[in-house]
């Protein structure tokens, strides 16, 4: 099986840096923010881009990012082998703040579907808004990423891979099998 | 009365020979020339035993006729090679009565597949409170000779003993279902390790043990005879041995299941596995092999004890205890005993067939194949293996723990009065088989 | 999983996992929003031939909370008691189209029967099967102590070097049986301690101590005390001679718990004789596990039925 590498660590790194000035300057700031990446690799990216933030802005708060499990919301739980949840973590109230998810890689928008429900169930954000480091298309459901890291056309039979350091040893991104 | 040629047998002393069944006789055996007008069978490879006697069945009829019939369990005993059955009293009415022995020895007789002889209850009702008719049960036609209320113990030590005195008087014999009842109230298996991790109540091995004991001392007192019903533990073989050892009139039966299967069975709670006595460990079923070729347990009996699905298909508590025995007897002494090394077939015989006759003071049945020998005999194929399944079983319940499992050996014909009751390992016709048997 | 019967057949992975999904269930139990909607469309049936208040309503809740449609089928006095087979009912129950069943019996291995019967689809958990097990209640009896032991970093641990001592009718305790699974597969070492009538003959190959003298357990300081409950009818059944000397001997009276170390847990699967295996004083103190035993019961018992009722239906077996 064909991998065909795409993104590098440095470019991960660059798409990061890019997605942390948008999201303050979208949110005019680093003020009433929270970031809640979805596990596993998504909790990762989001304490990335907390800390990036927190260099741009070193006034930002220090309880800036989290983690939001949404194994209990999805609708395919009988569709698959059963998943083990992973610790939800929020370190605000969420209530009347600009929530920002992220995620690894965006496709049927299904996992995104069930973190709003998640979400719904633990306060009500003034805005929620989406960050993911790859968008490979293939939606399912009515919903966009705000902060794109890479756009990623790619076939249903290709394979995603996100690496990184923290789970996996080192950064990257790589596109698997697929006929050409 | 049909003539029939069974060529090429092999004997349990391992010769060969044909069998000329005349008249309800062996009329010849041997190599026989003249057997014009017989009807020929070929049994090449095929085993020719004395047809088996068993000791201690359960037929149900009458009052539970939903489990057996004296017609069913009669199919049942042929298709596993049996000629002889007695069933046991705790039937509803219970056989305690000249009235109920003679109506089952009818029964049996219209059957015709086997040789029905009643045991009678020892006490009225089973209720041990009180001696049946015992005499009057050994005078009627049924001449009932052995008694037993099992299902229960005669636990009331006195009633015991004067019921070991009383049949002195006709050379009769108390079968005993030995269970100390308090030791054993809501038992439910073995009582050991499992059935400490199972959660069920434990039915321990010195319940059996103890009312041997007493039974065996009393029997030497009054100088009667005794037989003990499904030994199922190394105890209970150490008691027999030494009373035997001592000179007591004793004998001991141990069933088919009890040779073969260990209570770790009793873990998927399949309650085609229950049974009473419970199946024990590994080492009582060494035990009982060991004792049944040394001599010191005298028969194999099946207890075979039929039940509706319903009964089994329950939770444990619930089930009823017993198995069916009959169809699978054979096939599981062959494993148990002759696999092993421990037994040759004329060691099958004889505690298949000549001993449970003996015991239980049978004519007719349990003679060696010779000449002159009422033709009472069972063809059996020891050289296939196979799977036992619902088609291995004649009687009405389908409660056997073989279902599934692989045994050895196949009968494929039985002879009662020298009629067949099975050919080509299938049950002939009832009105064929009742027919002959009074032609 | 496919079915719940026991925690002999849990392994310790297996068991953490759940301890593990418990904790998220009890994080859900803080906030505002206590439900979950993973079982949406699910029906959980609880199938009770056996009267527990308790365990029914502990069940009842961890379903709702998945937000399963719930079946209460409270067959004690009804028609199954009074003979409808527990086919039948199984058959009834499938007909209704149950994805669990969650069923207590008095009958040891009632819910092994109806799992592997091939009567129904559903998975099952057994809730409490004569003197057999009860799974639910270990789990939720190891999830507490590891609380205790561990708090906010209890989860992927075991109990390993945890020393319980498991006190009374451990004959008739399917609570105990449970526990001297589970504690072994998560490393904690276990004393059994009982009237020798009130232990299986053949405690030989069970994975703990087994003793007669709890003054000597009390001072060995263990970390945790269970405390199983004595029934009545034991009493009248020659087991030991009456309540005072049983009391006397095996129970945790106030000289005990006073000798036992301050960090000790004093457990108690419930419902509780005050006063007979267990002083008041005990019961309601600090060191009691007995409150939280109950609400986390309701976690535990919400990641058994999330981890019997997610993933694709295994074949049966
Ligand atoms: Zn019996």
């Amino acid at each position: 099986m064909a991998v065909r590498p795409v993104l590098q660590q440095a470019d991960i790194e660059r798409a990061l840096t890019r997605i942390a000035h948008e999201i303050l300057e979208s949110n005019r700031g680093a003020d009433d923010l929270v970031i809640l990446g979805i596990p596993t690799r998504g909790v990762i990216l989001a304490a990335r881009i907390a800390e990036i933030i927190r260099r741009i802005e070193p006034n930002a708060p220090e309880a800036l990012a989290g983690s939001l499990d949404v194994t209990m919301y999805r609708d395919d739980l009988s569709h698959t082998r059963t998943r083990t949840p992973a610790p939800t973590d929020v370190p605000v109230g969420i209530d009347d703040r600009t929530v920002v998810l992220v995620d690894d890689v965006l496709y049927s928008g299904r996992t995104i579907r069930a973190a709003l429900d998640a979400l719904a169930d633990i306060g009500r954000p003034r805005a929620v808004r989406l960050a993911v480091l790859v968008d490979r298309g293939h939606r399912e459901f009515p919903i966009r990423a705000d902060f794109v890291g890479k756009n990623l056309p790619s076939a249903a039979s290709e394979r995603i891979n996100v690496h990184l350091r923290e789970v996996d040893g080192e950064d990257g991104v790589s596109i698997e099998g697929g006929v050409r | 009365m049909s003539r029939t040629l069974i060529r090429g047998a092999t004997l349990v002393d391992g010769t060969r020979g044909d069998l000329l069944l005349d008249d309800g006789r062996i009329a010849e055996i041997g190599s026989v020339t003249d057997a014009a007008g017989a009807t020929v069978i070929d049994a090449d490879g095929l085993l020719a035993l004395p047809g088996l006697v068993d000791l201690h069945t359960h037929l149900r009829e009458p009052g539970f006729e939903q489990s057996e019939t004296v017609l069913t369990g009669s199919r049942a005993a042929a298709a596993g090679g049996y000629t002889a059955v007695f069933p046991m009293a705790n039937t509803s009415p219970v056989a305690d009565t000249a009235g109920v022995v003679e109506q089952e020895l009818r029964l049996g007789e219209d059957a015709g597949y086997v040789t029905v002889q009643p045991i009678g209850a020892v006490t009225v009702g089973l209720a041990g409170e009180r001696l049946a008719e015992l005499g009057a049960m050994a005078a009627s036609r049924a001449k009932v000779r052995v008694f037993s209320d099992d299902g229960l113990c005669v636990w009331d030590p006195l009633l015991m003993r004067r019921a070991l005195e009383y049949v002195k008087a006709f050379d009769g014999v108390i079968a005993q279902h030995a269970q100390e009842p308090r030791l054993t109230e809501g038992a439910q298996m073995n009582e050991g390790a499992l059935s400490g991790e199972l959660g069920l109540r434990g039915w321990p091995a010195v319940a059996e043990e103890a009312i041997i004991a007493r039974d065996a001392l009393l029997a030497e007192h009054v100088g009667s005879r005794l037989h003990v019903c499904h030994l199922s533990t190394a105890g209970s073989v150490e008691v027999v041995r030494w009373a035997k050892a001592r000179g007591i009139r004793i004998t001991a039966e141990v069933t088919p299941h009890h040779l073969l299967l260990t209570d770790d069975l009793v873990a998927s709670y399949d309650a085609r596995y229950k049974v009473n006595p419970p199946l024990r460990t590994a080492e009582d079923v060494e035990a009982l092999r060991d004792a049944l070729a040394d001599g010191t347990i005298d028969i194999v009996a099946t207890d075979h004890a039929p039940h509706p699905a319903e009964s089994k298909e329950c939770e444990w508590d619930a089930a009823a205890n017993g198995m069916v025995g009959l169809e699978s007897a054979l096939s599981v002494v062959h494993e148990a005993m002759v696999e092993t090394g421990r037994f040759g077939w004329a060691d099958v015989a004889r505690v298949m067939s000549a001993a449970p006759a003996s015991i239980g003071s049978l004519a007719g049945h349990g003679h060696a194949l010779e000449a002159g020998a009422p033709a009472e005999l069972a063809l059996y194929d020891p050289e296939v293996r196979a799977e036992f399944g619902v088609g291995s079983l004649a009687g009405r319940s389908r409660n056997s723990p073989y279902l599934g499992s692989t045994l050895p050996g196949r009968v494929v014909a039985t002879f009662h009065r020298g009629v067949p009751t099975v050919l080509d390992g299938q049950v002939r016709p009832a009105d064929e088989v009742a027919g002959g048997a009074r032609g | 999983m496919r079915h719940l019967l026991s925690t002999r057949d849990l392994g310790r992975e297996q068991a953490i996992e759940l301890l593990d999904i418990a904790e998220d269930m009890a994080a859900v139990q803080q906030r505002e929003v206590r439900k979950l909607p993973t079982l949406r469309g699910r029906t959980v049936v609880n199938l009770f031939f056996e009267d527990s208040t308790r365990t029914r309503v502990s069940f009842e809740a961890a379903a709702k909370r998945l937000s399963a449609d719930v079946i209460t089928f409270s067959a004690k006095g009804s028609s199954v008691s009074k003979g409808e087979s527990l086919k039948d009912t199984a058959q009834t129950l499938q007909a209704i189209g149950a994805d669990a069943v969650v069923v207590r019996h008095q009958a040891s291995g009632a819910p092994q029967t109806l799992a592997t019967s091939g009567w129904i689809d559903a998975g099952v958990v057994n809730a409490g099967d004569g003197t057999h097990e009860h799974p639910t209640q270990a789990l939720l009896d190891a999830f507490t102590m590891r609380r205790r032991l561990h708090g906010d970093a209890s989860r992927g641990r075991g109990l390993d070097g945890a020393r319980v001592v498991i006190v009374g009718d451990v004959l008739h305790s399917r609570v105990a049986r449970s526990n001297v699974w589970l504690l072994d597969a998560l490393g904690a070492e276990v004393t059994l301690v009982a009237p020798p009538t009130l232990l299986p003959v053949d405690v030989s190959a069970w994975p703990a101590r087994v003793g007669y003298d709890l003054d000597a357990a009390i001072d060995s300081g263990p970390d945790a005390v269970m405390m199983l409950r004595v029934q009545a009818e034991r009493m009248h059944a020659a087991f030991f001679p009456n309540s005072r000397e049983y009391s006397r001997t095996w129970g945790l009276d106030d000289a005990r718990f006073a000798r036992l170390p301050r960090t000790t847990m004093v457990m108690h699967p419930g419902p509780m004789n005050r006063g007979f295996e267990i002083a008041a004083s005990a019961a309601d103190s600090a060191q009691s596990t007995v409150l939280e035993q109950v609400a986390n019961g309701v976690s535990v018992r919400m990641a058994a039925l999330y981890l019997l009722l997610s993933g694709e239906r295994e074949e049966a077996a």
